[in-house]
């Protein structure tokens, strides 16, 4: 067993995504049997193989070094469910 | 059944046959016939019409004008909501339109509405969705079938002639496998042809837009729209678009096709071995030289890619945390318990599940275990590709192991759920293109796909392939 209850919480915590008993439960159970399946990677020999990040062949084109300059904070906050003066609004951080 | 072509409704609004509003029409009234079916998250009548009206205003020459089109929900769109099946961004309204459905307007071609998909295109049944499963529409009353996913609205919505073409993304098959299990033509363009701006990013390193169709001529006019360059998407592709329909030609004399024996799965139906073996047959008749080709990674291919993805997406995903658009839970007495409940109770099960796998494997103490370690295979799997495409023009393959299967009756197991990929998957961690094409069916009377891949950047060979084996096939 890899996850535990220790661990899920961890991982819970840190995706930020709250779990309760029964769905830590579930999760341990799924998470286990997709981390004991991918396992067989392991028989695969990758010494001195480079991991690959990007697939895409072609080379990144470079663009022209011109400024520019957009205003859109109306846009960009038009979706936010609270916000204020112009900036979105979370609850109280600091007291 | 006889449904108008893309090509064909073309010509006739050309010659004035018909009418812009007149066909559109037709496709609204087939829209609202086919309700139950569920393949819309967004549909209003009016907004079609209103686009009708600006077309009928617009006298300039467009190359798409007046063609009815579907969008997958994972596009962002200024005139509609955009929810990606989420209910995290239920009440998402983009104030900024994706490259991709940007230059379909630009061509003139009016929205019908965004499809439905599984949440965040994780899933390969569209029964993930927030809203709810589309049902197939080839099936049997009382008994309905999966589209497929993730894009399974998208492929409903052209095999139900719900419009002539629709978008879709295919990370791992989502474009693919709902094609083979609605019998539509699905195509994933090679990774970097069409920008990902304004697409909800699932696994941005695999994620690709594609079209739907009735028929290959379709799809290579619908992907020549969507293709090019595009600054806001460092891995988008600075390459030349061809004319991919002037440009078909079903002679493939003197070609040669790799046949992978590593797609030879056991407990693969046989009558999917069947239309692969008749695919070759019909190939070899046509002058291709056969041959066998190892692609001896292919087994790792899902465990790579359910490392990788999930991976990405737990990064992707970590800008739904209710400060910015979408949903805010109202339980929110501190910071982290506004995030934690925003997130809690805004995602589904598959996609907590994905980015929790994702939080793990990327997580201290893991990360080379996991996705280091599944990086480098996926090298050695971009490299029996390449090492593959030296002795062989194009790759045939089945699209799927199955045909489409009873809604909901994989559910409960993700793996099972996650081998429906097993032929689609390899190709996407190499980032090819691949079409799959009806091809046969099963003995039920549903369709089976065959799935064509290429080189990079040579999807006119995949279109090529495609149709000779379409017109040899109708």
């Amino acid at each position: 067993m890899k996850i535990d209850k220790n661990t899920i919480n961890k991982i819970a915590r840190l995706s930020r995504i709250k779990l309760d008993d029964k769905e830590s439960e579930d999760y341990i159970k799924d998470l286990n049997s997709i981390l004991d399946w991918v396992e067989q990677l392991n028989e695969v020999n990758t010494e001195n193989v480079e991991p690959l990040s990007n697939i895409s062949s072609s080379i990144l084109p470079k663009r022209e070094d011109v400024s520019n300059d957009t205003n859109s904070s109306e846009e960009i906050l038009e979706n936010a469910p609270d916000k204020l003066e112009g900036f979105f609004a979370v609850p109280k951080v600091v007291e | 059944m006889s449904k108008s072509s893309l090509k064909q409704t073309l010509k006739d609004l050309d010659t004035k046959k018909i009418s812009i509003r007149e066909l559109n029409q037709d496709y609204l009234k087939r829209i609202k016939e086919n309700e139950n079916l569920n393949v819309f998250i967004h549909f209003s009548e009016e907004n079609v019409l209103k686009q009708i009206d600006n077309l009928e205003n617009d006298n300039s020459a467009k190359k798409l004008k007046g063609i009815p089109i579907a969008i997958k929900d994972l596009f962002c769109t200024k005139s509609m909501p955009t929810t990606a099946a989420s209910k995290i961004l239920e009440n998402f309204n983009p104030t900024y339109e994706s490259f991709v459905t940007q230059k379909l307007l630009d061509e003139g071609s009016i929205f019908v509405g965004k499809t439905n998909l599984d949440e965040f295109a994780m899933g390969s049944a569209t029964n993930t969705s927030f809203f709810g499963n589309t049902i197939n529409p080839l099936s049997k009353e009382n008994e309905p079938l999966a589209p497929g996913g993730s894009s399974g609205g998208s492929a409903a919505a052209v095999a139900a002639d719900l419009c002539l073409g629709a978008t879709g993304t295919d990370t791992g098959g989502s474009i693919r496998q709902p094609a083979s299990f609605c019998g539509v033509v699905g195509i994933k363009p090679t990774y970097g042809l069409c920008s990902r701006w304004g697409i909800a990013a699932f696994a941005s390193s695999l994620d690709q837009a594609g079209i739907f169709s009735h028929n290959v001529e379709d799809a290579s006019i619908l992907l020549q729209s969507i293709a090019g360059f595009d600054q806001r998407d460092s891995t988008s592709a600075k390459v030349d678009i061809p004319n991919y329909f002037e440009n078909l030609d079903d002679d493939l004399n003197g070609k040669t096709v790799g046949i992978p024996k590593e797609y030879s799965i056991d407990g693969t139906p046989m009558e999917i071995s069947q239309i692969w073996e008749d695919a070759i047959k019909v190939l070899e008749k046509k002058g291709v030289r056969i041959k066998n080709i190892s692609l001896p990674h292919t087994k790792y291919a899902l465990p790579t890619y359910y490392i990788i993805a999930p991976a990405e997406a737990s990064s992707n995903l970590a800008r739904y945390d209710g400060v910015k658009y979408g949903f805010r839970s109202d339980e929110i007495d501190s910071l982290d318990e506004m995030y934690e409940n925003t997130r809690a109770q805004g995602f589904g099960k598959e996609v907590k599940r994905r980015i929790l796998i994702g939080t793990y494997v990327l997580s201290a103490g893991y990360y080379d275990a996991y996705y280091l370690k599944a990086q480098k295979v996926r090298k050695l799997i971009a490299d029996d590709f390449n090492k593959a495409f030296k002795e062989c023009d194009f790759i045939v393959t089945p699209t799927a192991p199955s045909a489409a299967f009873p809604l909901n009756e994989k559910q409960n197991d993700p793996i099972k759920m996650y081998l429906n990929d097993v032929f689609t998957v390899p190709a996407s961690l190499a980032g090819l293109p691949g079409i799959s094409i009806p091809f046969g069916k099963d003995k039920n009377n549903l369709p089976l796909g065959i799935q064509i891949l290429g080189k990079h950047f040579d999807e006119q060979q995949v279109f090529n392939t495609a149709v000779s084996l379409e017109r040899s096939y109708e």
